[in-house]
């Protein structure tokens, strides 16, 4: 099961490489991981999504994330009331004719188009996963040529 | 000040009185200053001997070890050592030099990135990229060595910040935000436990290395006394109770006593002290002592419920815990049917081997060694089979005075850590218990011994095998032996030839005359027993089985 776990770390260099050591070394894998500073410059928010097979495992990461030294607090927020946004890049290929089709997907999703040229659309789109999964759904009708995402980020 | 003269000054604030290092290109200055220093230095023939005598020093009295090596190479040959303290929960600080901060990530001479490969092997480490950050880094890297679980930690300090000018700017205190550990159990967890002590009918006391190096060694006897329960120890947790208190059980797993192993396996309350549950103790998880339920005690809360299911985990430092449940105790549970039970077993399955055979018997030698001695002597062990002897067949009664790599099994270790354990504890016999094959792993300490006056005693059980991986052969490889019959040097000359002296023992009826020898001459000693050579470690539980599925050695 997919679990998103926020963490609170110290914002020094090598943090994020003892973040992902750990998971490494003991065979957790994450899913996806979006790293930034918080309001305090001195600390970053980590939000990491990961494949845990059963609660013991949880338990482990919870409880070895906590062991670094650099890492101040972890929350899973499987566990609680929680909003999550994902923000994705999408370039598409599209004719003329279906400019129509593309912008009614756009205005569904309340995705963007930040960018286009001719027959070339770069859009982008936040919502959560439930969402994006469909917008992504619908714009496969059309040539997806490139697809970033940030990874999911977080709040309770 | 310079960055070397603040960090030496930071090490004597720390209260370092003794350091083990090997100089190069990238620690000249701190080597520079360290010349001027009243703080005493052992030079080693190895780095790696280095790290091993400071964690041998931390382990034999308590105090963080401190270690210093150059960039690169020196770095890398510190990674075992490190390795070695951090499986076992060793306070130790690691100095490294690094090269000048601008040449950092250039591919410079000598240049590893030592943060990097040290990261997953140490407690914490740290990286100095200015001047002004010195200090502050000693302080918070001897006080996270030494505090919560305690580990190695490594700080990588490039030259050219060696050299900077600074104020030494001494934080009083330490504060790190995200590291707070927890040191008193939760008085509700502790009424938890005393609740479930109470209903208990055949407690068991399972000890590991957090019972010695929390000093919780009178309490943990304390509990074991009051509750009437038989205590059982992980080889970590050696010496945290007295082998000869009628209440103990002695090492229990894989070549733990078989009273041991049937008495955890029979349980129905295991109170866990410091220990991990090792799969070495535990054999096969799932037929794990079925019937009992667990209290565990762990400074570490990343320990607990990792390997077993726990009942009721009480995070802490263990000597605090049984201090606590010692004042909440009430119940006391009637415990004569288990010990009478636990007694049969004692008397049918003893520790035995064959006392009649005239050939030097290894468990012989090390019964010899503790009689001598009368108990008295710190032991250091290598790995292997000479270690499980040791373990088994000298009584320990003090905590600190077994010293041996249990976590990471490094074989080498014990000759280089009897050094930091003589030195440490300068009035004890220091006897370091090795095998033929890991002697020879570090072998070229007897010059560090010879030269500083390091009057530890070596008694070698010589079997011409790497004994240990020869059993598992004989056992589960068809006693095909691929690669483990070694040869060695004449160890007597050799010995010599550093300056030290050297002992042959063929015969049964001169191993008692040698080892008073040996500590009567006012040297380091290598004693090389020439003991029989199939001789192996039995009661034995093959690895994955229950841990009373045990095979050999039973009377």
């Amino acid at each position: 099961m997919k679990h998103t776990i926020s963490v609170l770390v110290e914002n020094k260099f090598g943090v994020l490489a003892r973040i992902a050591g750990l998971f490494s070394a003991r065979g957790y894998n994450i899913s996806s991981l979006a790293v930034s500073e918080t309001m305090d410059p001195s600390i970053s928010y980590m939000t990491i999504v990961v494949d845990a097979k059963d609660e013991n495992i949880l338990e482990q990461i919870e409880k070895q994330l906590n062991k670094l030294i650099d890492v101040i607090s972890v929350t899973d927020f499987t566990k609680k009331e929680h909003v999550e946004r994902e923000l994705i890049l999408v370039k598409v290929d599209y004719s003329p004719k279906e400019k129509n089709k593309l912008e009614a997907v756009l205005k569904k999703y309340l995705a963007k188009l930040i960018k286009h040229g001719s027959g070339t659309a770069i859009l982008e789109a936040v919502g959560e996963q439930q969402q994006i999964r469909q917008l992504l759904e619908e714009l496969s009708r059309f040539e997806i040529k490139e697809l970033i995402r940030t990874g999911k980020i977080a709040m309770a | 000040m310079t960055g070397a003269e603040i960090l030496i000054e930071c090490l004597k604030r720390e209260g370092v009185e003794l350091i083990f290092g090997y100089p190069g290109g990238q620690v000249l200055p701190l080597f520079d200053k360290l010349y001027d220093s009243d703080i005493k230095f052992i030079l080693p023939r190895h780095e790696q001997a280095a790290a091993h005598a400071a964690d041998g020093y931390a382990r034999a009295t308590g105090k963080v070890g401190v270690c210093i090596a150059t960039s690169g190479p020196g770095a890398t040959n510190l990674v075992t050592g490190i390795a070695t303290a951090f499986m076992d929960s060793i306070p130790i600080v690691a100095i490294t030099g690094q090269v000048k901060t601008f040449l950092i990530g250039n591919d410079a001479f000598q240049e590893a990135d030592i943060t990097g490969i040290t990261r997953p092997i140490t407690k914490h480490n740290f990286l100095v990229k200015d001047i002004k950050d010195l200090a502050r880094t000693v302080r918070e890297a001897f006080h996270i060595a030494s505090t919560g679980r305690p580990g190695p930690v490594l700080i990588d300090l490039p030259a050219d910040i060696q050299m900077q000018e600074a104020d030494l700017i001494w934080p009083q205190e330490v504060n790190i935000r995200s590291y707070k550990p927890t040191y008193f159990g939760h008085p509700g967890q502790i009424k938890k436990a005393v609740k479930l002590i109470a209903q208990a009918k055949k407690p068991i006391i399972y000890a590991g290395g957090g019972v010695v190096s929390s000093g919780a060694h009178l309490e943990l006897k304390e509990l074991a006394e009051r509750l009437n329960a038989p205590v059982t120890w992980t080889l970590m947790g050696i010496g945290g109770f007295p082998t000869t208190h009628k209440l103990s059980l002695g090492m229990l797993g894989m070549h733990g006593t078989a009273y041991a192993n049937y008495a955890i396996m029979e349980s129905d309350l295991i109170i866990a002290v410091g220990a991990r549950f090792d799969d070495r103790v535990t054999g096969r998880l799932d037929s794990f002592a079925p019937y009992a339920k667990v209290i565990h005690i762990d400074i570490d809360p990343s320990s607990i419920s990792k390997n077993v299911r726990v009942d009721i985990p009480i995070v802490g430092d263990a000597r605090n815990i049984l201090g606590q449940l010692l004042e909440e105790l009430k119940k006391i549970p009637d415990t004569k049917e288990w010990l009478n039970a636990i007694e049969a077993w004692k008397k049918k399955h003893p520790l035995i081997y064959k006392k009649e055979d005239a050939k030097i018997k290894p468990q012989y030698v090390i019964e010899q060694i503790y009689d001598v001695t009368k108990g008295g002597a710190i032991i250091t062990t290598e790995v292997g089979q000479h270690q499980m002897w040791a373990a088994q067949w000298y009584q320990y009664a003090y905590p600190r005075t077994f010293i041996s790599s249990g976590g990471l099994g490094t074989m080498g270790f014990g000759f280089p850590a009897s050094m930091g354990v003589k030195l440490g504890c300068p009035d004890k016999i220091v006897f370091d218990i090795a095998g033929d094959g890991s002697i020879q792993m570090n072998i070229q300490e007897l010059a560090t011994c010879v030269c500083n006056k390091i009057n530890v005693k070596v008694a070698i059980l010589n079997n011409g095998y790497l004994g240990m991986v020869r059993q598992w052969q004989e056992l589960f490889y068809k006693k095909r032996y691929s690669h483990t019959c070694i040869t060695g040097p004449d160890f007597v000359k050799l010995a010599e030839s550093y300056g030290a002296a050297g002992i042959r023992v063929t015969k049964k009826e001169d191993v008692r005359s040698a080892i008073e020898k040996a500590i009567s001459i006012d040297n380091v000693v290598f004693i090389d027993f020439q003991v029989e050579p199939e001789e192996n470690v039995f009661p034995m539980v093959p690895a994955g089985q229950a841990i009373n599925q045990i095979i050999g050695g039973l009377a």
